[in-house]
This record gives C-alpha cells, sequence and structure tokens, in this order.
C-alpha cells in the first residue's frame, strides 16, 4: 500500500507479497477486508495514527479530562483541596438544582427563546433563499450573496454593540427622533418586555443571511426538467414552489430542525451574557449564563457543574431522540454526516 | 403540449407573432413584447409587475439592513468630533472627514496593543488549529486504516457532549494558563466539525490519483503535503477563515481566562470601552479636548469597532468566493 510496505513485502516470496499488496491496497480503497493482521495494519499506517495523534491529544486535554472533571457535580468541592480531595455528596448538588427557582427560571427562559426563534428566525432563511434563487442574473444574485453573508462573520460584541448604537438610548434612532422634536427615548436594549424581539433580530441581522448558504445549496441540485415537466402540466409558479421546489429543501429543513432541537438548551450565549446587565437577569438569565455566575463568579463550583451536567445530559438526549425522530419520518438524520 | 395552460399558450403566442410582423416587413415597427431576461428558462412565465417590485424593494430592505449600519459606523469614525456632536451621535452624512480617530487609538495605547494581541492569537491559533486538523482529518480519510471508525467516534462525541464551562475552567486554571494567550488558543484548538469537513473532502478525492502516488513510492506524509494539499486549497481556505474568524472574534473566553486587562485582546476592549462605555486609561481616549480638534468620543469608539471589522474584510472575499463550492453542504450532507 505504502512505499513502507511495498519494500516490506518484497523480501517475502512472491505471490504471497502480491496477494498481501493486493489486500493492502483494497483494504485502503475502501473494500473491508478482515484478513489483514492488526499488527500488519498499524505498522502499514503508523504514519496516518502519528497525524491524528496531535488532535486526540488536544482533545483528550481539553474536551476528555473536563468530562471527567464533572465528577465535582457530586462532591462538595473547593479549590484548596481540588477534586482529587474534596469530599463526596452524593446527589445534593443535583436536588439543590433542580429545588433552585433561579435554575428553574433560566431553563423556562432557554426554553422560551428557543422555542420564539424557532417560530420567528428559522424560517427566514428558507424565505430569503427562495427569494434570492428567484433572482435571474448570476452577479447579482452573487452579490446579495456576499452581503448578507458578512454579517456571520461579525463577533457578538461588533453585533450588539452595532443594536446598541442603532437602538439604545443615545442610539440613531432616538437621536433622530430627538431632531426631529420628539422627547421620548425609546429603550430597546433594556426593556425586558421586548428582549425577545430584539435578540432574535440580532441573531436575524448576524446569521440569517449565513443560514441561506444551505438552501441555495440544496435549491442547485433541483433538476430543472423537474420545473420543465410541471409547467407542461400547467403548474404556476407557486405549484412549482409547493410541489418541486418546498420538497428538494425538505431534507435540509429538518436536517436544520433536528440540530436546532438537540442545541435547544444552547441559545446565544455570548450574545445574552453581552447584554445581561442592560436588561436584568429575569428575562436574560439561561442556563448557560446561570452556570457562568454560580460557578466562576459566586464561586459555587460543585452546584454550577452540576447545573451545568444536566444541560449536557439533557441537550444529549435532546440530539440523540431527535435524530431517531428523523429516521421515524426516514430522513437521513445527522449521523450520516460521518 | 399547447393548451396545457392557458398562461403557457399565451406566453408562446408571442414569439410567432414577433417573427411574422417582422418577417413580412408590412410596418418597420415591432410589436412591443417584454424583454426577457437572458438568464430566464424558457418555460417560466413572465413576472407580475407587482412581484417584480417586491422582490427588488424586499432584497433592497435585506442589503440595506446589512449595509448601512455599517455605513453610518464608518462615516462616524471618519468624522470630527463636532460633526459626530453636531449629528448628535452617529454620523449619516458625511461632512468633515478625518483619519484622527484611527490615528489616536493606533498610536500605542490600550486599543493598539490589544489588536496586536488579538493579531497575535488570531494567526498563532489558526496556524495550530488548521495544521492539527487538516493533519487529522488526512488521517482519518483512509478507507480501512487501522482504527479509524474507534478515532473518529472519539472526534464526534465532542460534537454532542460538551464538558461543560465549570469543569474546562478548573483544567486550565489547574493547568496555570489563566492570564496567559494559550489559555485563549488550546481548549479550542480542535474543531471536530471542521475536521469532519477537511475529512469529507479528502475522502472526496479520487483514490487512483492518491495510489498513483503510491506507486511512484510516496508515502502519507508526501501524499498529503505534495498530492491532497494542493488540490484542497479551497476547503482549507474555507476552514482556515473559520478558525481564524473564531480567534478573532471570541471574547468570552477571555473573559473567563485573562484577568490581567493589559492582555485584553480587541473584542473584550470594544466590549468595556464601546459597549459598556468604560473609560479606558492610558489610552487618551476618555479625555474630551474639542478645543483642540482632537478626534474624541463617538468617532473613536466606531473606529475601533472598523478595527475589529477590517481583518474580516480583507479576507473575507478571497475565501467567499469558496463557500458555495459544495464545501458547508457537503459536510452537512456527507
Amino acid at each position: 500500500m505504502t512505499d513502507a510496505r511495498l519494500t516490506e513485502d518484497a523480501a517475502a516470496p512472491q505471490p504471497a507479497a502480491s496477494s498481501a499488496r493486493r489486500r493492502g491496497r483494497s483494504a485502503r480503497s475502501g473494500v473491508p477486508q478482515r484478513k489483514v493482521p492488526w499488527t500488519t495494519r498499524l505498522r502499514r499506517d503508523r504514519s496516518l495514527l502519528l497525524m491524528v495523534l496531535p488532535a486526540i491529544v488536544l482533545l483528550a486535554v481539553f474536551a476528555y479530562v473536563p468530562m471527567l472533571g464533572n465528577v465535582i457535580a457530586w462532591q462538595d468541592y473547593s479549590p484548596y483541596q481540588g477534586f482529587l480531595h474534596s469530599p463526596f455528596v452524593g446527589w445534593s448538588n443535583f436536588e439543590r438544582v433542580f429545588d433552585n427557582p433561579a435554575f428553574l427560571t433560566a431553563v423556562e427562559n432557554t426554553l422560551t427563546i428557543t422555542l420564539f426563534q424557532l417560530v420567528f428566525y428559522f424560517p427566514v432563511p428558507i424565505v430569503l433563499a427562495l427569494l434570492l434563487n428567484s433572482v435571474m442574473s448570476p452577479r447579482v444574485r452573487t452579490t446579495i450573496q456576499s452581503i448578507v453573508y458578512l454579517p456571520h462573520f461579525f463577533s457578538w460584541v461588533l453585533v450588539v454593540t452595532i443594536f446598541q448604537q442603532i437602538f439604545g438610548g443615545a442610539g440613531l434612532v432616538n437621536q433622530t427622533l430627538r431632531n426631529h422634536g420628539i422627547d421620548h427615548t425609546v429603550s430597546f436594549m433594556t426593556n425586558p418586555d421586548t428582549f425577545l424581539v430584539l435578540i432574535t433580530s440580532q441573531a436575524i441581522w448576524k446569521d440569517a443571511g449565513w443560514g441561506i448558504i444551505i438552501f441555495l445549496a440544496a435549491l442547485t441540485t433541483v433538476s430543472p426538467e423537474l420545473y420543465e415537466a410541471s409547467v407542461v402540466d400547467g403548474a404556476n409558479r407557486w405549484r412549482r414552489m409547493w410541489h418541486v421546489t418546498l420538497p428538494a429543501l425538505r431534507p435540509v429543513i429538518v436536517l436544520l430542525l433536528i440540530l436546532r432541537l438537540g442545541d435547544a438548551l444552547t441559545v446565544g450565549f455570548e450574545q445574552l451574557i453581552l447584554q445581561r446587565d442592560a436588561v436584568g437577569a429575569g428575562v436574560s438569565e439561561v442556563i448557560d449564563t446561570y452556570v457562568y455566575y454560580q460557578g466562576v463568579i459566586y464561586g459555587d463550583w460543585s452546584f454550577a457543574a452540576a447545573a451545568g451536567l444536566v444541560k449536557g445530559v439533557v441537550s444529549l438526549a435532546l440530539v440523540l431522540g431527535a435524530n431517531k425522530l428523523a429516521h421515524v419520518f426516514g430522513e437521513a438524520g445527522v449521523y450520516q454526516r460521518a | 403540449m399547447s393548451g396545457t395552460s392557458p398562461e403557457i399558450s399565451t406566453e408562446v403566442a408571442v414569439l410567432p407573432q414577433d417573427l411574422v410582423a417582422e418577417g413580412t416587413g408590412g410596418r418597420p415597427q415591432r410589436p412591443r413584447r417584454p424583454r426577457r431576461n437572458k438568464y430566464r428558462p424558457v418555460w417560466e412565465e413572465q413576472p407580475s409587475v407587482a412581484g417584480q417590485v417586491t422582490k427588488f424593494v424586499v432584497l433592497a430592505v435585506v442589503v440595506l439592513a446589512v449595509l448601512f449600519p455599517l455605513w453610518t459606523v464608518v462615516v462616524t469614525s471618519l468624522s470630527t468630533t463636532q460633526e459626530s456632536i453636531r449629528a448628535g451621535g452617529l454620523v449619516v452624512v458625511p461632512g468633515d472627514l478625518t483619519f484622527r480617530a484611527y490615528a489616536q487609538i493606533l498610536s500605542g495605547g490600550v486599543v493598539t496593543r490589544a489588536a496586536l494581541v488579538s493579531v497575535g492569537i488570531t494567526l498563532v491559533g489558526t496556524v495550530i488549529s488548521v495544521a492539527v486538523s487538516v493533519l487529522a482529518a488526512y488521517g482519518l480519510s483512509r478507507p480501512g486504516s487501522f482504527a479509524h471508525r474507534p478515532i473518529l467516534f472519539v472526534f464526534l462525541i465532542t460534537m454532542f457532549f460538551g464538558a461543560g464551562m465549570i469543569p474546562t475552567y478548573l483544567l486550565v486554571s489547574s493547568l496555570n494558563l489563566i492570564d496567559t494567550y494559550w489559555a485563549l488558543i488550546l481548549p479550542g484548538a480542535v474543531s471536530a466539525f471542521n475536521v469532519l469537513i477537511l475529512r469529507n473532502f479528502f475522502m472526496g478525492i479520487d483514490a487512483a490519483i492518491l495510489d498513483a502516488a503510491r506507486m511512484d513510492g510516496a508515502g502519507d506524509w508526501r501524499v498529503l503535503l505534495r498530492i491532497v494539499l494542493p488540490m484542497s486549497k479551497a476547503v482549507v481556505a474555507v476552514v482556515a477563515l473559520f478558525y481564524g474568524v473564531g480567534y478573532w472574534n471570541a471574547f468570552f473566553n477571555a473573559m473567563l481566562y485573562i484577568n490581567d486587562n493589559t492582555k485584553w485582546p480587541l473584542q473584550l476592549v470594544l466590549r468595556s470601552y464601546v459597549l459598556q462605555g468604560v473609560t479606558l486609561p492610558g489610552s487618551g481616549t476618555g479625555q474630551v479636548d474639542v478645543g483642540s480638534g482632537a478626534v474624541t468620543g463617538m468617532p473613536v469608539k466606531m473606529a475601533v469597532m472598523i478595527l475589529a471589522i477590517v481583518p474580516i474584510l480583507v479576507v473575507y472575499p478571497f475565501v467567499q468566493r469558496h463557500f458555495t463550492k459544495g464545501v458547508i453542504f457537503g459536510a452537512v450532507k456527507g
């Protein structure tokens, strides 16, 4: 297979070497072959394994060690004792988490935001993609695309700051109102009642444009013959969209819905922590910000780790459940990714 | 075909009439018909005027919604303080233009240092991340290689189950990485998602090419460097952009791990100075010196914002054209 193997085989009797080489090659060319002994494969693939090693080390240290570090959720952790010497306290941290009204508020806020954005954010990229797809001139289309993708690459600090400059108490909107003699300050950035609308607008401004990319890609896979055939059958613009375009988008829509469902407990952490002070914890506290404040700010490490672990486990269950659901509906789901 | 749909038949009927009118030469004046868009498929009906107008208006609003805020930020950053005060804050219509705000923030001090910190972290971090990810992706991309399934699983798990903020923070702090720049690079250096994007692309490369290289005696390292990487410039560029933008834009990890505010990256300075309105010590940006014409306040703040955007705008055009080339879609569809 590799040069190393070819030279090693050369020492062996000729027929055996050629058959081994053939097996080796077919094994690496995708046809599963179990005949090659694992020691041979290990030697053959040692450079491949060496390539994976740095990433594995990084993941082991910074992803898997912290996973084990979650033991502090069952401890009364103190930084001075470390997790090796802190006393175990059973499930009491989890009991405290579930008895805590602030945590339950955070869960409620998280789910409210997820649901609200599912209704008001999720369809926006689909509509935009359909609209953009109907633009005929390729030059106009790619220009618009490059413009609407752009905010996706801005940081949340920047996006929130831009919104503050436009809609804040001293922002452009109020500035314009004042210049026209209307002395009534509208505070979009600090009003808890409109907070959902605010963060959803920010999310749309930042990411909806980027969201269309996947739908546009799906649209390019639709065969024009389908449209021609439907025209021959007398389908007008709207019926073509309903019977040809949308069914073509369905797998992508289902996939993204699943991903969103799996991420139901994760809502724009950076976005929210930036605005928590301005609007108050009452509406902006979500699970992640709660964990951050309880742990890093107030030093209740074990309690925060327990809350974070609850979120992690529930999220995992949601992803697996959603994927199962997709298979039930006959869609590919997420795992085919790998 | 004719008569299946009233819409179609009227559409088609225009064309022969047209030809006849010209062919017979009875009248030099051509019957007026709507100009067909050359990109419009022949079977598609002409859109209604109302539909066209609606489409144009919606798209114009979308584009303006993105560009207008950027426009006012740029114009304000280029305005004098007086201009900004006269406008009441943000400047929409450019008046007196000056680069003094930029000169001020780039003449040393907090913002300059923060920008350099961000540039350094982004460059070092992106190089590490891309190198590690490309290696891992190639190492996992050869079908039937030793233990690639379990190793792949090790990557996949990190996509579905995160360790959580608290244990990660405690780990970073017990490794004595607090207040070091490594704390901003190492914990997020490998993204399983990006590895999968790369792996997916590498797997799509024609195996015959790689086999041919191996027949000529190239080992896996040489195949990766000489064959695979040159063929994968686009996908590597996109992944590098993802990593680079991630490093450049990150602020929360710095909020967690960097207590020493002289080590802050630009995003954190942007947050405290522009968003929260904290006066920066030693930056000179807090002094209001309208009399001498020094630029203070709003223009300086907006210049800091532009500073945070510029690197993205510089890289974006080079990478943007690769977005639609199946890179992202391929990763998800796989």
